[in-house]
């Protein structure tokens, strides 16, 4: 395999609440006892090859909009790195997250606040390249409208408001932003998420066309497996904060490995069978504060042993194109030796 | 893709009605008129702004002039005419001014002091708000800390002290409501900016990436000013009552610069000796300004609170 174009490497990812002053000099004085902090991302490691979509699938509160956010350089991560092409995508400065390429872009769920609302159309997408210095003022106005025609609008939207369009219309907006960065990497955050089901088909159509037409990489985001089908050649199964398994998607959806992908799969309503099959998960996902010992997923898993309670499962190859965190998979749960 | 509707076949490009901005001027115009009182609110508004930024043209005397006032005019009473022979609608003062123009240069001061110390509040007060609601952290904390503190003062003991330390003058008041009005602005603008901070398209501009400049006053601003305006134009009313009342109580501005407090406070001394005009008038005029700006700001409220939205 060649050498990937994004790599994340052991990326761990905690929040602590935001504390006051006074709060802090008392956090300091017990060494940090008593400050609650959600692991959100734990030792995750990706890498996305160029040309490739990586779909990225998980109930919500896994992490995966986390891990969104440090791949396209909003946050930081707390521990390990992302690059793209070698070159980190972001650093921490001052406390502040500076990021520093433009090659990644981000697409974000709700296309209702990700658009300046007081802002024309044109300038939103026109600002990006303009003010990074990427082109200049004349030829950034007429990709704009190259752009706004590539997202299947009309050119002449350049004037408008973001108020004057649909769900659809404004989440195309939001692609031809990203797209006028001329991006390496496009992290689709639940993009299609907050749209009905037929704009959500014209806007990804938008984007298998634009794939084709660009080659583009991208990592994608969803809680929704047909969607993620559809679209992506790799998926990575999350569940709190961890890769639980990641594997091509044919292969994947032929035959989950992972109790956990098998549930999810499970839980998907299907139609055709003469009566609608639904197995939803039992339980709730455990809170991120105080993730469970072992195996995160141990608390709710048919088949957890002795093993899943006390050892955390690596990610590990099983077979070609396809890495597992399982004890079933990696000699057994501790049953067979209880 | 098979299975799926195909862009091409699916949308109709059904043009949005185009909304420029001079239909939402007159959307804006539109709603404003349903109330009459704000109206007239700001066509007295626009009458005392002429009348006083028109005063050389329309006050019959210059009250500046030191040689075109005669002692014998002195007290006269309303309605009498004068040396000058010209009648004096509000009567004149103790030193044989025109009270009518006298009043329509002391609101060009008056004017001049609250639209400026306004706009210079605003300014201060914008650029403190913005930059503690979007920088957080210790920026937060020391600037809104600071504004709290001043918050918690009366705002005429803080522009008291200021002009007992800086001085008479038109410039040195202004100073003085700047800096204790500034943290209105201060306060208003962060809990709006804050709202805003949350919302995806500022961090769509972060990543983009965009300077930090354009993201405060590019993004972030547009989207708080509406609140602001509202402030803007009660500050500027407060502004003017407060310059009154440091005038008033002799720490502001001389007579030979009359502002509507220091007429009032000029009156004032004549007011148990039956000479009423000297003083009544000026606060007449003073309370119709600052009632009718502060209707008007109700109005721009209610207009752009969009649960009025129509």
């Amino acid at each position: 395999m060649s050498e990937p174009l994004l790599k994340i490497d052991h990326v761990s990812k905690r929040f602590t609440r935001d504390l006051g002053l006074i709060q802090r000099g008392l956090a300091r004085l017990t060494g940090g006892r008593g400050v609650e902090t959600v692991h959100a991302l734990t030792d995750v490691n990706l890498s996305v090859q160029r040309g490739e979509v990586l779909g990225i699938v998980g109930e919500s509160g896994c992490g995966k909009s986390t891990l969104g956010r440090i791949a396209s350089g909003i946050y930081a991560a707390t521990e390990g790195s992302v690059t793209l092409d070698g070159q980190p995508v972001a650093q921490e400065r001052g406390g502040r997250t500076q990021k520093l390429t433009t090659k990644v872009q981000m697409i974000h769920q709700d296309p209702f606040a990700s658009l300046n609302p007081r802002m024309k159309v044109g300038e939103t997408i026109g600002e990006g390249p303009r003010l990074n210095h990427l082109a200049k003022a004349p030829e950034v106005r007429a990709r704009t409208r190259e752009l706004l025609e590539q997202v299947g609008l009309e050119a002449t939207y350049v004037d408008r408001y973001p108020h004057q369009f649909s769900g659809g219309q404004r989440q195309r907006i939001a692609i031809a932003r990203a797209l006028a960065m001329n991006p390496e990497v496009l992290v689709l955050d639940e993009a299609v998420a907050s749209l009905d089901v037929s704009i959500q088909a014209q806007v990804l159509n938008v984007f298998t066309d634009l794939r084709r037409d660009l080659g583009l990489t991208a990592l994608f985001i969803s809680h929704d497996l047909s969607v993620v089908r559809h679209v992506c050649d790799r998926v990575a199964i999350m569940y709190l904060g961890r890769v639980v398994e990641l594997a091509d998607a044919s292969v994947l959806y032929d035959k989950p490995l992972h109790p956990y992908t098998e549930a999810l799969f499970a839980s998907v309503p299907t139609l055709g069978t003469g009566r609608a099959r639904f197995n939803p998960i039992k339980g709730e996902i455990p809170s991120p504060l105080n993730p469970p010992s072992g195996c995160a997923f141990h608390p709710r898993c048919p088949l957890a042993g002795p093993r899943c309670r006390a050892e955390v499962p690596r990610l590990r190859g099983t077979t070609v194109g396809r890495d597992v965190a399982c004890h079933l998979h990696d000699g057994g749960t501790g049953v067979e030796a209880a | 893709m098979p299975g799926i509707v195909h862009d091409n076949v699916l949308t109709v490009p059904s043009a949005p009605p185009i909304e420029t901005r001079i239909t939402r001027l007159r959307n804006f115009w539109s709603d404003y008129c349903r109330s009459p009182i704000a109206v007239v609110a700001l066509v007295v508004i626009l009458v005392l702004l002429f009348v006083s930024f028109g005063a050389p043209l329309v006050s019959p005397q210059d009250p500046y002039d030191m040689a075109a006032l005669d002692w014998l005019d002195a007290f006269l009473r309303p309605g009498d005419i004068g040396s000058g022979g010209y009648v004096h609608i509000l009567g004149t003062d103790n030193a044989g001014r025109d009270m009518l123009s006298a009043i329509f240069y002391g609101l060009q001061t008056s004017f001049i002091i609250g639209l400026s110390a306004g706009a210079l509040a605003l300014l201060i007060g914008v650029t403190i708000g913005l930059c503690a609601a979007y920088f957080r952290g210790w920026v937060e904390t020391v600037l809104m800390r600071i504004v709290d503190l001043q918050l918690s003062m009366p705002a005429i003991l803080l522009a008291l002290v200021l002009v007992a330390v800086l001085g008479q003058g038109v410039p040195q008041i202004i100073g003085a409501l700047v800096v204790a009005q500034y943290a209105y602005f201060a306060r208003t603008t962060h809990g709006a900016a804050t709202v805003e901070r949350g919302k995806d398209y500022i961090e769509a501009a972060q990543s983009t990436p965009l300077p930090t400049s354009r993201v405060l006053f590019a993004h972030l601003l547009p989207n708080v000013l509406p609140p602001l305006i509202v402030v803007a134009t009660v500050q500027v009313a407060s502004a003017i009552a407060l310059e009154a009342t440091l005038s008033f109580l002799g720490v502001g501005l001389p007579l030979t610069e009359p502002s509507l407090g220091s007429l009032i406070s000029n009156g004032f001394k004549y007011i148990h000796s039956d000479r009423y005009w000297l003083s009544i008038y000026p606060g007449v005029f003073l309370m119709v300004t600052v009632v009718a700006i502060n209707l008007v700001g109700d109005q721009v409220r209610t207009v752009l609170d969009p649960r009025n939205a129509r």
